[in-house]
């Protein structure tokens, strides 16, 4: 049992959680990366997405779990964190020697649950409804104009690349970081951390790209 | 015949502690249940000692004023632990490390201890190692060495500049071990301030908790002190700020022997004083002089230039230059023994060639180990003819990866990078040889009261070779006193526990809290330091690298007079019943002010030079030491008798058996 | 150099503390950060006044029992250094200079700027050491051999001074590094192989009852660390911490 409530083991579980919404995102991106380049395959691999059993079934609630546990414990964390300093430093200068990124990924972090619930309310819930609720008939076609549709609004394209830029920030701490909590810090860490720096600016930064390009190709 | 007895075994100098050790009455496993025992004290003498008897099965409390055992300051030792192990294979033994300590010591030392100090050594290490102490290594994975002033071979084992730090955390890991199982109770910011002496043996001590300010009472069947040395008295020093006397000098004053006082060690290469704020001195490793040399300038103008800051030590050309140890003593070079290197430097400063603004320093320059070492690395790289800048670049690696953290603590201190410009150094305090008198089995002559590390006097003699001092703590903690107390404690596996509510434990408390009562209510009118700095100065100057009959005698005058004055108008402020630094430092020092009017008592009766005491009187005419071993070859050993001034010398004759008394030639 | 300090004073435990404001003249930039306090201290107890408390004692940065923070910062702006070795130069005449105890539950204040870090002898105890007899019978020091990177890594790691620096520098509060120092110290050297599964499992489960927070890998420790420190100390403890977790 110690293994689940101590301070190493809950630090690994927000890393490996956060790994595995690392790797959803870089497929995310992909798929999404396709309604720039050509609708059609955009359309295919929605719908792909949409009704193959293994994704609806078994990795879209995995991924949920994720996300949910992710969060979680970041905030139970957090909470015990706060709680071991009762008593709050008058001067405290961390700009000095820790990035701001570090330091507040659960703001990072809360603004990107706070964007997950509008992605959901605008995407998932509709999707939910249309499948399973509503049960229209299928339409392999439908998911490039709806896509279209959602980033007419100029609020909405800022809010999602908002939430991006706060994203870039989350993963520029997290992604290198969860190896470090898994104990992976040898001489490739460098070449490694390279990488995660990279991506955490790259794929956010392609996000912003998408949502821009739709919104200015009504 | 001396009172005196050192009770060394008979039988030959090689066997003693063998026999020694197979003759001594043991403790049965059971029967160690029932045994308490105090340390005070959590160095490397206290710190092994504590965890060795709590491993036999003594009940232990240690006691120390810092929040940690591991903070003593036998953290601080940089260079390095000697042992005769000879993995150099350069003819090193057990006989010649006894040689080299004895003759380091000036033939002040006794043999039999001496002697058994190098047969253990070499266990040192091995039970260091098994500890876990990470020693520095060889790339072949075997330990490495290097070599330490006044010995010809290279014996000292070291971690980096911090050897002290990775011995102590060795004894305190040990300690832990035995705090987990139960077997020592840690008193951490706890002072003892009395011992407590039943039926003429000592039976526990009094301490005060530093942080509540209650004074406590604590029984053992027997008490080991092992809390350092008294190089505090100077104020200026390399001791910490908190290193103190007074568990030694409480002792001294129920009845244990100070033996030697004046033997103090001042140590050549520590960073000089930079200005009247100072509140203590940096050492920079003896190792230093493995590879740095020391020179002034030859000419007077160039050395005022330089303290003018008219001209930097590079201007100086190789011919301008004083290396004055290589040009005194050849053979030994820069790796004299200290109490030899510090004469030498301060007869120079003395002379006028001193290089910096005070005119109290000399050079310690690296720029020809630098480009030694950089030929070396660039043959070794197949480059035969490198540039000056490859050299220096090289050069520099290697100087760095010895010495680095030495290098960087001159930096941050002194602002000066002693990569470009030679360091500067000047002799300090830095430990004292003299302390409780002890037997050969670590007991004072008080029945149950032992003493060991450099709050005893025994191994040193009048001066201590680099690297022997955390040899010794070692050497009595986990080896020696272990087998001697039970001999001692087999005599109390039926005492049962020792009651604190006894008449002597009743006295000794009122004592301690009257004494901290009138320095609380003196309301005087100058801080505790204050005092502190005029002793230092007092001791410096007429108690320091050199003495004479004249000064001496008007050092013992001052300080009774300083003491009175002290006594009279040192103000203390805050409360008894909480943490009070001052008051600390306020009983700190009024032992240090009647320990250092015995120092002077003993410093004028010697009427020789030897080791760290010099008498300018006793010298021959190239200014070295004079001793006198027809009249002085013996320890002083002084017996408490409420006054410093009118103690009673006792004498323990020294004889040497095997070994040749020479004059200490290092040429 | 004229400087204005805002001290944390605190009479005990129990009560409650402020920072009070004092104005000091005559500060040199030779002197460490502890000097200029001694000559505040000696201008206090002349006026009739209660000295600050602070931890100190060997003031050669080797001890660890200096602390505070400074400015925002533990052991003060300067790097690699304990604040005995914090020198007057690095501050600037007219400086206001905020000094603090190192803020943590686990360090609770005894009085002023000193703080109670017996949690750190706590979490030691628990397994911070090798199983092995003082008796000196044990095998000669070479005949194990030790790897030189091994030996390097494990001494870097023995340098902690055990000071709570990254405590104080964690925003968490989290004594990770300090651990990880003290397990990894042995869990490079062949001796300390042996007990490695229970000591890191024990003194992790220390560490956590003592009530400090978890690494978010911030890094700030590694910076702060007047010994410098690394973080692949935590990696391998993290390490050893799973491998243990797993072997049970």
């Amino acid at each position: 049992m110690a293994i689940l409530t101590s301070s190493i083991a809950r630090k690994v579980a927000m890393a490996l959680s956060g790994l595995f919404l690392v790797i959803f995102l870089a497929q995310h991106f992909i798929i999404n990366l396709t309604s720039v380049i050509d609708p059609e395959t955009f359309n295919s691999l929605s719908h792909f997405m949409g009704h193959n059993f293994f994704v609806q079934f078994l990795a879209q609630p995995l991924l949920i779990f994720g996300v949910i546990f992710h969060f979680i414990m970041g905030f139970v964390l957090e909470i015990r964190n706060r709680g071991a300093r009762s008593i709050k430093y008058q001067s405290f200068k961390g700009n000095e020697n820790s990035t701001w990124a570090s330091r507040n990924m659960i703001i990072s972090g809360a603004v990107i649950l706070a964007f997950l619930g509008l992605h959901f309310y605008d995407f998932w819930f509709p999707e939910i409804v249309h499948k399973y609720i509503e049960s229209h008939p299928i339409d392999e076609t439908r998911y490039y104009t709806e896509l279209l549709q959602k980033f007419e609004s100029p609020i909405r394209t800022a809010l999602y690349s908002l939430s991006f830029v706060l994203l870039a920030l989350h993963l520029w701490h997290g992604f290198s970081s969860s190896f470090q909590s898994m104990g992976w810090n040898n001489k490739y860490s460098k070449a490694l951390q390279g990488f995660t720096k990279f991506y955490a600016i790259f794929i956010p930064l392609g996000f912003v790209f998408i949502a821009i390009y739709l919104h200015l190709n009504q | 015949m001396s009172i005196l007895d050192s009770k060394i075994p008979k039988g030959p100098l090689a066997d003693k502690w063998t026999k020694h050790k197979n003759d001594v009455n043991l403790v049965n496993p059971a029967n160690k249940r029932n045994i308490d025992v105090i340390v005070v004290g959590t160095g490397l003498a206290g710190g092994s000692a504590a965890a060795t008897l709590a491993e036999l099965g003594y009940n232990v409390k240690t006691f120390c004023y810092q929040d940690s055992p591991r903070r003593a300051h036998s953290i601080a030792a940089q260079g390095g632990i000697n042992a005769a192990k000879n993995y150099q294979g350069d003819g090193d033994s057990n006989y010649r490390l006894f040689y080299d300590t004895v003759k380091g010591g000036d033939y002040r030392s006794r043999e039999a201890n001496v002697y058994r100090l190098a047969e253990v050594s070499a266990n040192i290490i091995d039970q260091c190692v098994a500890q876990g102490v990470p020693f520095a290594r060889e790339y072949g994975g075997m330990l490495d060495n290097r070599s330490f002033g006044g010995v010809l071979v290279s014996r000292t084992f070291y971690a980096k500049g911090q050897t002290g730090q990775q011995l102590l955390l060795g004894a305190y890991s040990a300690m832990n071990r035995q705090i987990n199982r139960g077997k020592i109770i840690p008193y951490n910011r706890h002072e003892m301030l009395d011992l407590v002496i039943v039926d003429g043996k000592a039976r526990g001590i009094i301490a005060r908790d530093l942080v509540s300010g209650e004074i406590e009472r604590h029984s053992a069947h027997a008490v080991v002190i092992a809390s350092g040395g008294y190089g505090n008295v100077f104020f200026l020093s390399t001791n910490a700020m908190g290193s103190n006397a007074t568990a030694a000098w409480k002792v001294h004053k129920r009845g244990a022997y100070f033996a030697n006082p004046c033997y103090t060690q001042i140590h050549p290469t520590c960073i000089p004083v930079s200005g009247e704020h100072q509140s203590k001195l940096t050492l920079m490793s003896e190792s230093l002089r493995n590879d740095g040399r020391i020179w002034v300038p030859k000419k007077k103008e160039d050395a005022i230039a330089i303290r003018e800051g008219k001209k930097k030590a590079k201007d100086l050309s190789e011919e301008e230059r004083d290396y004055y140890l290589e040009r005194r003593y050849p053979s030994f070079g820069n790796l004299v023994p200290r109490d030899v290197a510090s004469r030498a430097a301060k007869e120079r400063c003395d002379a006028g060639f001193g290089v910096n603004k005070t005119g109290q320093a000399v050079f310690l320059d690296f720029a020809s180990a630098i480009e030694r070492y950089g030929k070396e690395q660039a043959a070794m790289h197949g480059n035969y003819n490198p540039s000056k800048e490859e050299i220096t670049k090289l050069g520099k690696e290697v100087i760095e990866n010895k010495y680095g953290n030495l290098f960087q603590m001159y930096e941050k201190i002194v602002d000066e990078n002693p990569y470009e410009s030679p360091m500067m150094i000047y002799p300090a305090v830095h430990y004292t040889m003299g302390g409780i008198w002890v037997d050969y089995n670590l007991q004072s002559t008080i029945p149950g009261c032992y003493v060991t590390g450099e709050a005893n006097f025994s191994d040193h003699g009048a001066n201590r070779l680099g690297a022997s001092a955390l040899m010794q703590g070692l050497a009595d903690g986990y080896f020696v006193l272990p087998y001697t107390i039970g001999d001692y404690l087999s005599k109390d596996i039926k005492t049962g526990k020792i009651p604190t509510d006894s008449k002597e434990f009743v006295e000794a408390e009122n004592k301690v809290r009257e004494q901290l009562e009138k320095l609380l209510n003196n309301k005087g009118t100058h801080s505790v330091d204050h005092f502190h700095k005029k002793l230092g100065h007092i001791m410096w100057d007429k108690c320091g690298m050199a003495r004479n009959a004249k000064d001496l005698a008007s050092a013992m005058t001052e300080i009774r007079a300083l003491r009175e004055e002290f006594w009279r108008d040192v103000k203390v402020p805050g409360d008894m019943n909480e943490m009070n630094p001052e008051l600390e430092k306020a009983m700190r020092v009024a032992d240090f002010l009647e320990l250092g009017e015995l120092f002077a008592k003993d410093a004028l009766h010697r009427n020789e030079s030897c080791g760290g005491h010099f008498r300018e009187e006793y010298q021959t005419e190239e200014g070295e030491a004079l001793r006198d071993d027809e009249n002085f070859m013996y320890v002083a050993a002084w017996e408490y008798t409420g006054d410093p001034a009118t103690e009673i010398l006792h004498k323990e004759e020294l004889k040497y058996e095997n070994i040749e008394v020479k004059s200490r030639s290092y040429k | 150099m004229k400087l204005t300090l805002k001290i944390w004073r605190q009479k005990n435990n129990k009560a409650k503390g402020e920072l009070k404001t004092y104005p000091i003249d005559g500060i040199e930039g030779d002197m460490s950060f502890l000097e200029m306090l001694d000559v505040l201290n000696e201008e206090l107890i002349n006026k009739g006044d209660e000295p600050v408390v602070f931890d100190h004692d060997c003031r050669e940065g080797i001890c660890g029992s200096c602390s505070l923070q400074i400015n925002g910062e533990p052991h003060g702006p300067d790097r690699l250094v304990t604040t005995c070795q914090l020198h007057m130069r690095m501050f600037k005449d007219g400086d206001t200079i905020t000094i603090e105890p190192f803020r943590a539950n686990a360090f609770p204040v005894i009085k002023d700027l000193m703080v109670d870090r017996s949690s750190f002898e706590r979490i030691q105890q628990a397994g911070g050491y090798v199983s092995v007899n003082t008796s000196g019978n044990t095998i000669d020091a070479n005949a194990i051999p030790v790897n030189k990177q091994d030996a390097d890594d494990s001494f870097n790691a023995a340098t902690c001074i055990g000071c709570g620096a990254c405590v104080a520098a964690c925003k968490n509060a989290s004594a990770m590094l300090f651990t990880a120092a003290k397990v990894s110290q042995f869990a490079l050297l062949p001796q300390g192989k042996v007990e490695a599964t229970e000591r890191v499992l024990n003194m992790v489960a220390q560490m956590d009852k003592e009530g400090f927070g978890n690494c978010t890998n911030t890094g700030a420790c590694e910076i702060e660390c007047p010994k410098g420190i690394s973080l692949e100390n935590i990696a391998r403890m993290n390490r050893e911490y799973l491998s243990a977790s797993l072997k049970g």
